[in-house]
């Protein structure tokens, strides 16, 4: 015995233990064998890091870092840590899907949660749906509600385009004008826009004059603006992507001080500095927000416990770059899912992956959510049957280079009928 | 003769074994799945690019002809997985045809350029029939829709052997043409274009029937992927869907029938451990990349039958 | 807006679009044409030339005309030597073989995407315009600074039209394209004309990033499209011909413009791009080629 021993040399030996470990290591062939109370929460986090949709994924990133740190100062969820898996999309459906898998095969996940573009939730659903892994998205989308995805998949942090648009359509009838045209993308998000938008405007009375699609990677609009009427009298602008800047821009160019009046979705600013150079003319323009960029005077405690942890300013700016302006209008529906998933999983006493259905009914249940440090946006009423959380809309005016508040839309007025009832569907 | 045939059935028996004895995992099955359909996507571009040498940048067009025929049967027509996949493949064909005869009064980077303007063409009018394609969002294909000789295609397994045997069947059809007659002479065409016409070839009509066998696997991998997979939308139309297959051909071996295989699964892998290394995993594909290209120039496979293996078809 | 104006306005844009295009599309043509290569990162090198100018005008502290005119001198000088760069490291030792340059190419793109994104982030970065003046043209309003973007690449593209045809340098490079084989039998150092043209094609691209900038502004993402148009020029145009690679670039800049005052966009971008296959289909070598592909 000694002399096999002897010959099996400790290099060799401990090349073998090496090995061993590496392949412990390799993913896809390791088990969590600590005991399940101490073993973590593991939020699989679908970021767009690269791709089209990364600066809002910058963003995303930073808010779900800094409302996990707040859950778990407080003793995280059921007593366990939370902990986040991180996997990029690459903004892309298939690479989406590929992610949700890594989440539930390999890093073991309870649930999947954060996308943003639309067309990554869709493409990653099915996904979600036969892995069985819960899919929380922040997408703004309208997919969810709309019924074509399944029972996994939830939007309990943010409202959906349909509801916002139509909140709207009041407001701008009644202050900014009663003939419009639309200037929107030319893909399923514009043409979200487009459509609802019409709808509510025009049942409220006003007249939709002229509708301006532009190809989503357009980088230059001026040729798009002779399009619009002459006799419009409120330009409705909702951009997304790189070339938002020079779509307000430009716009302010082509009309100089004879502009019609402006109403624009926020997403046509996002991540951009006000005082840029070229939107002074946008003074005195009416903008949608999700979440009010500028804290406001009336400022709850909530909104500002909000910016501190996540490390904003009172202009919306991160603390430590004031011209690196954040993404406010979207980013907290990340903040506000975490804490939904918290409080998910706390009142179904999820103790592990078993347990994913029981997570999910318990959201269904949930319903009003108030105004409070895990809903710092506003309070908002969840509706378990489609997946889709409802809640305030704000509008506020660019006054002296600010957006300051005008108008807060209660949540009825962003309420639409039910398109689907997830809770009939089995697991 | 025998040789290359045990290669490429002792490979798809490997696949068959890894799956059948539970070697793989969940995680891996699942990327297996995918990869496979995609190998077969490769395939389809392969006999195009590696066996007649014309490089096409348009691919994705092919692919996505495949995956909205049978995609949007399914969906709009209510057509089984069955009849859309025939639909798919007939659709295909023909599509590779029209595009094949008008693509090919041009040549070299003309023909690069056609074929990649025709497959911009195909990603916008996805987008202009949005009213029926829903556009970039696309369309979900419903489990309770994805199902074929009452085998639910959504079980991790059943998918499995499922693009198991759609690759399968691409695989033993690239070999059977690699070796035969009609495949020889694609790859004269492929070495010297003009001394194949001059011996006699109507080297036109070989090119044509090329795109066609190359357009319909294409076709046939876009379908099955939407059947399987459950999404069918436009990103699979734009750009990147007809860089990948080139990437994947050119790493494994262009010329070689399992190299879009081997390049298919190094380009996963490679992506998928990268990214678990740093956020920066695009940098370490580029270098990948280029080590590649200065040191394996033939691609993986091809440099093997290059230097050791000369019957590898 | 009445036809008239809109024209007038769409073939103002059209030109701005075009007088960018031709310089990317130059940059592109001079590679291919000399080189006979595909440089699939070529858009990338736009995109640093866009980057650099972001990065070096933040120096300026403020002046943006000083900024501007800093990032025109500096921006191409850092892209052609990284161009240059990763030519010596790479594309020699491949000796230009067609497809290995294509993999390699593409691996470049990824790298440079990437250290983009990493340095420069993800959010686009605007570029402040070197003069803010608006012209009143009475229908509509047009920005001067695009005026001298039009005049700017004008200048430029005469000059590289004067190096080609009145020096010895461009002597060379006009010899090397007709027939690499027997410029090097004639003692051309083929060699260096190729790092020297990578470099100068990629610089050339970056000058029309720096012009363009201040206009859009700055992304990671932002080569991918101008890729795509500069290759569609540069064959519409026709390999080996200058002239033909400005005409397509003029024809294409303004087509795209024009269309679109008459269709929906997405249906004026289908029919722009069929009128390319259209071109390629009748004219093979391009409108003025005169080289084989």
């Amino acid at each position: 015995m000694k002399k096999i021993i002897n010959k099996i040399s400790r290099r060799k030996l401990m090349k073998g233990v090496a090995a061993a470990g590496s392949v412990a290591a390799m993913p896809g062939f390791v088990r969590y064998s600590q005991a399940a109370s101490s073993a973590p929460i593991k939020i699989g986090f679908q970021v767009h890091r690269t791709g089209i949709g990364a600066a809002y994924g910058r963003w995303y990133d930073r808010t779900t870092q800094a409302a996990v740190k707040v859950i778990n100062d407080a003793g995280g969820i059921n007593g366990r840590p939370v902990e986040v898996v991180a996997e990029d999309d690459g903004t892309d459906p298939k690479r989406g899907a590929e992610a949700l898998e890594k989440f539930a095969n390999q890093h073991n996940c309870d649930v999947g949660f954060g996308t943003l573009f639309s067309h990554v939730v869709i493409g990653s659903a099915p996904r979600a749906g036969e892995l069985k892994l819960p899919y929380f998205v922040v997408s703004e989308g309208h997919h969810v509600a709309s019924g074509m995805l399944n029972r996994y998949t939830l939007q309990p942090g943010i409202t959906d385009v349909k509801s916002q648009v139509q909140a709207m359509a009041p407001f701008v009838k009644d202050n900014v004008g009663k003939k419009v045209t639309m200037i929107y993308p030319d893909f399923a998000f514009g043409h979200d826009h487009r459509d609802y938008f019409s709808a509510a405007f025009e049942a409220q009375g006003g007249e939709i004059i002229a509708k301006v699609p532009i190809p989503p990677t357009e980088s230059s609009f001026s040729k798009y603006f002779p399009k619009i009427p002459r006799d419009t009298e409120v330009i409705y602008h909702v951009m997304v992507g790189p070339a938002v800047l020079t779509f307000v821009k430009e716009l302010g160019e082509f009309y100089g001080s004879k502009s019609p009046k402006l109403f624009g979705f926020i997403d046509s600013l996002e991540a951009v500095d006000l005082s840029t150079p070229g939107l002074e003319f946008l003074d005195g323009s009416y903008f949608w927000e999700g979440n009010p960029r500028y804290a406001q005077a009336n400022q709850s405690d909530h909104d500002k416990f909000y910016r501190a942890a996540v490390g904003v300013d009172a202009n919306g700016a991160s603390v430590s770059d004031p011209k690196d302006v954040s993404t406010y209008a979207h980013m907290f529906g990340c903040w506000e899912t975490l804490h939904i998933i918290k409080k998910g999983m706390e009142e179904s006493g999820y103790a592990g992956i078993g347990d994913r259905a029981k997570l999910i009914e318990a959201v269904e249940n949930m319903s009003d959510m108030p105004l409070s440090q895990a809903h710092p946006q506003g309070a908002k009423i969840f509706n378990g049957k489609t997946h889709q959380t409802f809640g305030h809309q704000y509008i506020t005016k660019m006054t002296n280079g600010k957006l300051v508040l005008a108008h807060t839309t209660s949540i009825e007025d962003t309420f639409y009928p039910d398109e689907v009832d997830y809770t009939k569907q089995s697991f | 003769m025998r040789k290359d045939l045990i290669l490429h059935l002792g490979a798809l028996a490997i696949l068959l074994f890894l799956e059948l004895f539970g070697v793989f995992s969940d995680y891996h099955q699942g990327n297996f799945a995918r990869i496979l359909v995609l190998a077969a996507y490769g395939i389809g571009y392969n006999v195009l690019f590696g066996y007649t040498g014309l490089l096409s940048l348009g691919h994705a067009l092919f692919f996505s002809a495949g995956l909205y025929a049978s995609g949007l049967s399914i969906y709009h027509l209510d057509y089984n997985v069955g009849q859309s996949l025939i639909l798919a493949i007939c659709f295909s064909a023909f599509f590779s045809l029209l595009i094949g005869y008008l693509a090919l009064r041009t040549v070299g980077v003309s023909f690069m350029i056609v074929t990649l303007m025709f497959s911009q063409v195909g990603y916008l009018c996805i987008l202009y029939f949005g009213g029926i394609t829903r556009g970039d969002e696309g369309i979900v294909i419903q489990q309770s829709s994805r199902v074929f000789l009452s085998l639910d295609l959504s079980d991790p397994t059943i998918r499995y052997y499922s693009a198991l045997i759609i690759f399968s069947l691409c695989l033993i059809f690239n070999l059977w043409i690699a070796k035969s007659s009609f495949g020889r002479v694609l790859i004269a065409i492929r070495e010297n274009s003009d001394r194949a016409l001059m011996l006699g070839y109507n080297v036109h009509l070989y090119k044509l029937l090329a795109v066609i066998i190359s357009g319909t696997i294409s076709g046939l991998a876009g379908a099955c992927y939407g059947i399987l997979f459950g999404y069918v939308g436009a990103s699979f139309a734009a750009v990147p869907y007809s860089i990948f297959p080139l990437l994947w051909v050119l790493i494994g071996g262009a010329g070689t029938v399992l190299g879009p295989l081997v390049g298919a699964i190094f380009m996963f892998y490679l992506i998928d451990y990268a990214s678990d290394i740093t956020d920066a995993y695009m940098i370490i594909v580029g270098i990948t990349l280029l080590i590649v290209t200065l040191y394996a120039r033939r691609g993986l496979l091809g440099e093997l039958r290059y230097r050791y293996f000369k019957w590898i078809p | 807006m009445d036809l008239g104006p809109y024209l007038l306005f769409a073939s103002l844009e059209g030109l701005v679009h075009a007088a960018v295009l031709s310089l990317i599309a130059l940059g592109l043509s001079l590679v291919f044409g000399v080189m006979r290569i595909v440089n699939v990162a070529h858009g990338e090198f736009f995109m640093l030339g866009a980057i650099l100018a972001w990065w070096i005008s933040s120096f300026a502290l403020g002046n943006a005309a000083l900024g501007f005119l800093l990032a025109l001198l500096i921006a191409p000088l850092i892209a052609g030597v990284i161009a240059m760069f990763s030519d010596w490291l790479i594309l020699k030792h491949l000796k230009y073989d067609p497809e290995a340059t294509i993999i390699a190419t593409i691996g470049i793109l990824y790298i440079i995407q990437q250290a983009a994104l990493m340095t420069f982030g993800p959010d686009a970065r605007p570029v402040e315009q070197p003069f803010n003046i608006r012209l009143d043209l009475y229908w509509f309003g047009f920005s001067a600074y695009k005026f001298f973007v039009i005049f700017a690449s004008i200048i430029l593209l005469l000059s590289v039209w004067l190096v080609m045809a009145k020096t010895k340098f461009g002597l060379l490079l006009r010899a090397t394209q007709l027939d690499s084989e027997t410029a090097q039998a004639f003692g051309i150092p083929i060699s260096t004309v190729y790092s020297l043209v990578f470099g100068a094609g990629a610089a050339i691209a970056a000058v029309g990033a720096v012009l363009i900038v201040p206009i859009q502004q700055a992304h990671y993402l932002m080569g991918g499209e101008p890729l795509l148009l500069a290759f569609i020029v540069v064959i519409i145009g026709g390999l080996g011909s200058l002239r033909g690679t400005v005409a397509a670039a003029v024809l294409i800049g303004m087509s795209d413009g024009i269309i679109s005052v008459f269709f929906s966009p997405t249906l004026a971008k289908i029919l722009a791009t069929l009128l390319v296959v259209f071109v390629l289909l009748i004219r093979p070598n391009g409108l003025f080629g005169t080289a084989k592909a």
